[in-house]
């Protein structure tokens, strides 16, 4: 027990869960400048920093999925250049502290990529930025033992998490997180529910407050982070915890079952995924099969171009992991939040009404025809669903298939066994889902994540507006019924990819909206079961 | 360079000598002994096919030809390894 008195600091639920651990305080601020050593003690510092940051790389690429490992591979790669480190001891010899010389010298190469005609080249300044970033942290004194799995499950407290460092992270050794900035709609707080990740953001704390290596309860259940919890606290939050498990083991329970409602009716529960890493750890008969699979994992690392051969072998993966249950891939759906370096518009106003989604893929063929050729090889290894993501006017969905059925019979052409796959449509643009009987697609999945924000026009990652980020505006709810009756009528699936379909707080409405199909997050499946086993 | 050989190839790889090609093609430059230096087209600059900074640094696009010079007892083999390497797409698409 610490003698310091217990302190609370409230947060936004991101990602729902309890953790009880201690706090694992990643530096906010940069420490001030240290004092100057002679060059002989800055070129020891720098060194020791470069040994530092590659060890830390070559953890993370140990952990990381290819996309990611390959980044990492090239930063680590630089690090062990002495053409990177050669200059930087030049100008310590020169009299410059380390993390100066470190910064100036970096700052340089990336100039010189930002410079770059091709856009391929130009995505590779992040990289830099990022090595840079990683190494000034370490000279700083900083730097993150992300790799050291914490004894007693650590609790990572810091300014923010973008989510590629989400993905970095050993989640089995942190049991939960709590950030400073972000939104519980962002694209982290997606992940961390996906991964069944416990996580508050907007959290009402700054640096001299917390401290590092105390005891902490994190409750992203009322959204708090606890520091020094005392021994009455920490004793309720054991038992929550406690209680908590329990239901985790009864709604488990509901998992080996189809999911039908307490009338009997049948409702379709897929899950989503964002990472196919995640697929050994769930057994493809707890649920209907894939739902949503979000290809953007494909495409957040080498500049954002996977070959055919890289793709079809990921959806093959998938197709064979299902087991002959359906398996929904979306094509690609980058721009809004999810930017993908030299393929995405830089400096958009207003990226969320931008060039995203199908609108990117159908301005960029070159990177289209690629995914669907490997889309088209996949369709013959089972059932195969693809999704269209923002789709505003029918003549989007009409050219894509054309596009398709032209790959698909260049395949053949070329002697490749290919198929054409149903093809279908999320439902996110109000202009589609109030015009929804101009579609001839196979099928809809309502994206819930967008079509909120563009029917309350409330940004999911504004805090300003976040009561008016609604999933349960009658606005929003008369779309999905007005889609559901569509569906219903003309005899084409309709379902929910979004949070919503996994928050028990949307399930019940969305129900009596009239949608029989849902795609959850794989941690938020035996919750939405155990959900709609109770309702009717 | 008395016995140095010379090679080029177009690079046929869809975003050219990027940053995962770059580290494949160093790695394997590191694996021989021969001094090995490489260029892009348009170009007299040879830089060492060892430094990822350097490779990387000479932003070849595809379409464009790079070539390869090396010296050293494993100097032909090195050629044949390197060459390979841009003919197989440095090995991308593999399923």
């Amino acid at each position: 027990m610490s003698m310091r008195p217990e302190r609370s600091f409230p947060a936004q639920v991101a990602s729902e869960g309890l953790a009880i651990g201690r706090i694992s305080l990643r530096r906010m601020r940069r420490s001030d400048a240290r004092p100057k050593g002679t060059p002989e003690e800055e070129i020891v510092r720098l060194e020791a920093a470069g040994a530092a940051a590659s060890a830390q790389l070559e953890r993370l690429i140990g952990r990381a999925e290819a996309e990611a490992a390959a980044i990492l591979e090239f930063q680590a790669a630089l690090l062990a250049d002495d053409e990177l480190l050669d200059p930087v001891r030049a100008r310590i010899a020169r009299g410059e502290a380390a993390d100066a010389a470190w910064q100036q010298a970096m700052d340089g190469q990336i100039a010189d990529y930002q410079g770059a005609e091709d856009e391929y080249f130009r995505a590779r300044a992040l990289d830099l930025a990022d090595l840079r970033d990683r190494v000034a942290e370490l000279l700083a004194g900083g730097g993150d033992e992300a790799g050291a799995p914490a004894e007693t499950g650590a609790i990572y407290v810091g300014t923010d998490l973008a989510p590629s460092r989400f993905l970095e992270l050993d989640w089995d050794a942190y049991r939960g997180g709590a950030v400073v900035k972000g939104s519980s709609a962002s694209h982290v707080a997606i992940l961390a529910r996906a991964r069944g990740v416990p996580l508050v953001v907007g959290l009402a704390a700054n640096e001299s407050m917390l401290v590092d290596g105390a005891e902490a309860i994190l409750d992203a259940e009322a959204g708090q982070l606890i520091q020094d919890p005392s021994a009455e606290t920490r004793a309720r939050y054991l038992r929550r915890a406690a209680e908590r498990e329990a239901e985790a083991r009864r709604q488990a329970s509901h998992l080996g079952k189809p999911a039908l409602t307490a009338a009997g009716e049948r409702v379709l529960t897929y899950i989503n995924v964002d990472d196919p890493h995640i697929l050994p750890a769930v057994d493809p008969a707890s649920c209907d099969g894939v739902g949503l699979t979000r290809t953007e994992f494909l495409f957040s690392g080498e500049g954002g171009l996977p070959g055919e051969g890289r793709q079809l072998g990921a959806y093959k993966a998938l197709m064979r992991w299902a087991g002959g249950r359906p398996v929904t891939i979306r094509t690609l759906d980058a721009g809004g939040d999810k930017p993908i370096p030299g393929l995405t518009p830089d400096g958009e106003s207003n990226p969320f009404l931008g060039l995203r989604g199908l609108r990117l893929s159908l301005a960029r063929p070159d990177v289209f025809r690629v995914q669907l050729r490997a889309l088209a090889r996949a369709a013959i290894e089972g059932e195969l669903k693809v999704m269209l993501p923002m789709v505003t006017r029918p003549q989007e969905l009409d050219a894509t298939r054309a596009m398709f059925r032209q790959v698909v019979s260049e395949l053949l052409a070329e002697g490749i066994p290919a198929a054409m796959p149903k093809l279908g449509m999320m439902v996110e643009v109000p202009a589609a889902a109030l015009n929804i009987a101009a579609f001839d697609a196979d099928f809809f999945s309502i994206g819930s994540n967008d079509l909120v924000q563009y029917v309350t026009a409330a940004g999911r990652d504004c805090e300003a507006v976040r009561d008016l980020y609604d999933p349960l505006e009658p606005g929003v709810l008369e779309l999905i019924h007005r889609v559901a009756e569509h569906g219903r009528l003309t005899g084409r699936e309709v379902s929910l990819c979004g949070d919503m379909a996994s928050d028990p707080k949307y399930l019940p409405a969305l129900l009596d909206a009239g949608l029989r199909a849902v795609s959850v997050a794989p941690a938020r499946l035996a919750r939405a079961k155990a959900e709609i086993a109770g309702y009717g | 360079m008395a016995d140095a050989t010379e090679r080029s190839i177009v690079i046929t790889h869809q975003v050219g000598l990027h940053a995962r090609p770059s580290v494949k093609l160093t790695k394997l430059a590191k694996s021989f002994d021969a001094d090995i230096r490489v260029r892009g087209e348009g170009t007299e600059d040879w830089v060492d096919a060892k430094s990822i900074v350097r490779v990387m640094g000479l932003k070849l696009r595809e379409g464009t030809t790079i070539f390869f010079k090396a010296d050293g007892p494993d100097a032909a083999q090195a050629l044949d390894a390197l060459v390979g390497l841009v003919e197989r797409d440095f090995d991308e698409h593999a399923a």
